[in-house]
C-alpha cells in the first residue's frame, strides 16, 4: 500500500509539470505571433498593390481597350486628339532588346566576378571585392542613368560613328552594369553554398582548379545561378529611370544597337504625371503596369520553382 | 614483403597550421602490397598525414608541411605534375562525399578527367569498379539515380569505387567506417583484403580492432607523434616497446 501512495504522488507532480507553462512558451507565442504579422503584413501589402493597379487600369483593359491593337500596333499616340492609338508593340521590343542586351553584359561579368570571388579570391582580396560588388549594388538608377547620358552618349557617337549614342546598346550595357553586382552576389552566394568536401574529393581525384569548377561547383549550383539571372532579367524588366535616359525614348522597333528605343517602365513614368485621373490616358498606363506585373510576376515565379528544385534534389 | 624497395617513404615529415604543430617528424615506410594501418587518438595528427601524402595542403593556405615524402623513389613535393600524383592516389574521406551526380557520374569522374571518353570503355571501368566494391548488385539497376540518394554505407562504396576509378597505386582510407554500419564495415574490409593483392593500402582507423583485422603493420600516432610502428601481430601481443602503445591498443588510455 505505502508504495502505491508513493507512486500517485510522484505521478501527479510530473502531471503538474506536464501541464504548465513557463515563460519560454509564452515568448515564443509572442514571437511568433510577431513574425506572422510581419509576414501577413507583407502579403497584404502587395495584395494591396496590385488590387489598386488592377483597379484603376482593368476597367479599361477590359473596356474601351482594343487590346489586339494594344499588342499588335506599333503606333503608341496616347496624346492624339482625334485618333488616340494604344500599340505597345513597339514598347514591348524596346524593353526586350534593352533587357536582352543587358543581361548578354551582365551574364558573363556577374558569373566571372562571382566564380572569381567564391573560388579564387582568399582573404582580404575577396573581404574587399565583396564590399565593392555591394556598394556598386548600392548606386542609384539616376546616376547609372547620368553616365548613360553623359559618359556613354559621347563614348558611343564617336566610336561607332553613329549621330545619337542614347540607345539599345547605351541602356543595355547600362542595365547590365547596374543588374551585374545583385547578381553577383546571388551568384557567389550560390557557389558559396556548394559544401567544400565536393571541392576536396574532386580535387583528391586529380581535378584541376576549373575542372572542380566547371564539372562539380557549376553543375552543383545551377539553379542558384539560374535563380541568380532570372533575378538580373527581372531587374532589368523592372528598371525605370537609368532606361528613360539612357534609350533615347523614342517609340521605334529597333534594327540595329544603335537605335533608340522606348521601355514599358519608362513610358508610364514619363507619362503619368500629364495624365487626368480616369481617363483612357490613365487607363492604359495602368493596364501597361498590369502587363509588368504579370511579366515580373511570371519570372519571379520561374525563380522559385527553379530555386525550390535545388531542395528536391537534395 | 620487406624485401622490395618501399612504396611510400616518409622522411622526417611535419605537419603545421599557423601555429598548430599536427604533426612532429614523422618516419615511416610503407611496402608494395602491404595495408598499413594507423591508429591514434582524435587529434594526434591521423588525417594530417594523409592529407600531406596527396598534397592536400594546396587547398589550405594554412597548412605548411615540411620533411621528405618518396613515393616510388620520387619526392612529391618536389614534382611538377600535382595532378598526376592525386590520381594515383586514391583517398576515401570518414564521411562519405558523393559528388552532386549520378551514380554513374561519380565513378565516370575521375577515368573522363583523364580523357577517356568512349562509352564502351566508361561503362566497362564503371561496372568493375563498382563490382570491386562490392556495390555493383545493389545499383546496377539504378545507375543514373543521384549518388546522394544511396544510404551512408551505399554511399562509401561508392567512394571507394570512385577512388578504384583512378586505377591508383596507392590508396589512402581515412576512417572510413565511422559512418558505416557493421554489416558494410565488414564487406568492405573484405574489399580491402582482396586489393591489397594489388595496391598499397594506407588505413587510418579509430577503431584497434579493425587495425588488428586488417593490417600487416601497424603505426600508433599519438599528440603529433609517431609513437612506434610494429608488425601488427606484434602490438596486439604485447611485445612493443612503448608502454603507451601497450595501453592504448589494450584501451587502457586516459
Ligand atoms: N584545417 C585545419 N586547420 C587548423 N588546424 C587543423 C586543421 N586540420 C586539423 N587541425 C589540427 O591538427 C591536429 C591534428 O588533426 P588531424 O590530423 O585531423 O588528427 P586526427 O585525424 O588524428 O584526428 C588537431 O589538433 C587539429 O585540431
Ligand atoms: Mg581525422
Amino acid at each position: 500500500m505505502p508504495a502505491d501512495v508513493q507512486g500517485d504522488r510522484l505521478s501527479s507532480s510530473i502531471a503538474t509539470e506536464l501541464n504548465t507553462r513557463g515563460w519560454d512558451w509564452y515568448v515564443d507565442r509572442v514571437v511568433s505571433i510577431g513574425v506572422f504579422a510581419g509576414g501577413v503584413s507583407a502579403i497584404i501589402f502587395i495584395i494591396g498593390i496590385f488590387v489598386f493597379v488592377t483597379r484603376e487600369g482593368l476597367d479599361f483593359a477590359l473596356g474601351s481597350l482594343d487590346l489586339k491593337e494594344f499588342f499588335t500596333s506599333i503606333n503608341w499616340r496616347p496624346t492624339s486628339e482625334r485618333n488616340p492609338t494604344y500599340g505597345i508593340l513597339a514598347l514591348m521590343t524596346g524593353t526586350a532588346s534593352v533587357t536582352g542586351l543587358a543581361m548578354l553584359v551582365s551574364v558573363p561579368f556577374s558569373l566571372g566576378a562571382a566564380i572569381y570571388i567564391a573560388e579564387f579570391a582568399s582573404g582580404r582580396t575577396r573581404e574587399s571585392l565583396k564590399v565593392l560588388v555591394e556598394l556598386l549594388a548600392a548606386i542609384p538608377s539616376v546616376v547609372w542613368g547620368f553616365i548613360g547620358m553623359s559618359i556613354m552618349n559621347p563614348l558611343i557617337i564617336e566610336m561607332f560613328d553613329v549621330p545619337v549614342g542614347l540607345s539599345v546598346l547605351n541602356a543595355g550595357v547600362i542595365l547590365g552594369l547596374m543588374a551585374a553586382p545583385i547578381m553577383t552576389t546571388i551568384a557567389e552566394d550560390a557557389l558559396k553554398a556548394v559544401p567544400d568536401s565536393y571541392r576536396e574529393a574532386a580535387e583528391a581525384m586529380g581535378a584541376t582548379r576549373w575542372q572542380v569548377i566547371f564539372r562539380v561547383v557549376l553543375p552543383a549550383a545551377k539553379n542558384g545561378l539560374m535563380a541568380a539571372i532570372l533575378l538580373g532579367v527581372g531587374r532589368g524588366f523592372g528598371e525605370t529611370m537609368a532606361v528613360l535616359m539612357a534609350s533615347g525614348h523614342a517609340i521605334n522597333i529597333p534594327t540595329s544597337p544603335f537605335d533608340s528605343v522606348r521601355a514599358i517602365t519608362a513610358t508610364i513614368a514619363a507619362e503619368l504625371g500629364d495624365t487626368a485621373r480616369g481617363s483612357d490616358h490613365y487607363g492604359v498606363l495602368f493596364t501597361l503596369g498590369i502587363f509588368l506585373f504579370v511579366i515580373t510576376f511570371i519570372i519571379n515565379l520561374i525563380a522559385d520553382v527553379v530555386v525550390k528544385g535545388v531542395g528536391r534534389q537534395k | 614483403m620487406v624485401d622490395n624497395a618501399p612504396k611510400l617513404s616518409v622522411r622526417n615529415l611535419s605537419v603545421r597550421y599557423g601555429d598548430k604543430q599536427a604533426l612532429n617528424g614523422i618516419s615511416l615506410d610503407v611496402f608494395p602490397n602491404e595495408i598499413f594501418g594507423i591508429i591514434g587518438p582524435a587529434n594526434s595528427g591521423k588525417t594530417s598525414f594523409l592529407r600531406a601524402l596527396n598534397r592536400m595542403e594546396e587547398f589550405d593556405p594554412n597548412m605548411t608541411v615540411e620533411g621528405d615524402i618518396l613515393f616510388e623513389g620520387q619526392d612529391i613535393t618536389a614534382i611538377r605534375n600535382v595532378y598526376a600524383l592525386r590520381r594515383k592516389v586514391g583517398v576515401v574521406f570518414p564521411l562519405p562525399v558523393g559528388l552532386p551526380m549520378s551514380i554513374y557520374e561519380n565513378v565516370a569522374f575521375a577515368p573522363k578527367l583523364g580523357g577517356i571518353k568512349k562509352k564502351a570503355e566508361l561503362d566497362e571501368i564503371v561496372e568493375r569498379c563498382l563490382i570491386r566494391a562490392a556495390l555493383w548488385d545493389e545499383v546496377k539497376d539504378r545507375l543514373n539515380a543521384l549518388g546522394s540518394l544511396l544510404s551512408g554505407g551505399q554511399q562509401q562504396r561508392l567512394t571507394i569505387a570512385r577512388a578504384l576509378s583512378q586505377n591508383p597505386e596507392l590508396l589512402l582510407l581515412d576512417e572510413f567506417s565511422i559512418a558505416v554500419d557493421p554489416v558494410t564495415t565488414m564487406r568492405i574490409e573484405d574489399v580491402l583484403k582482396e586489393l591489397k593483392e594489388e595496391i598499397t593500402i594506407v588505413l587510418v582507423t579509430n577503431l584497434v580492432q579493425q587495425a588488428r583485422r586488417l593490417a600487416d603493420r601497424t603505426a600508433f600516432f599519438l599528440e603529433s607523434e609517431l609513437v612506434e610502428t610494429a608488425e601488427t601481430e606484434e602490438l596486439f601481443s604485447g611485445v612493443v616497446k612503448d608502454q603507451r602503445t601497450r595501453d592504448y591498443v589494450e584501451g587502457r588510455f586516459g
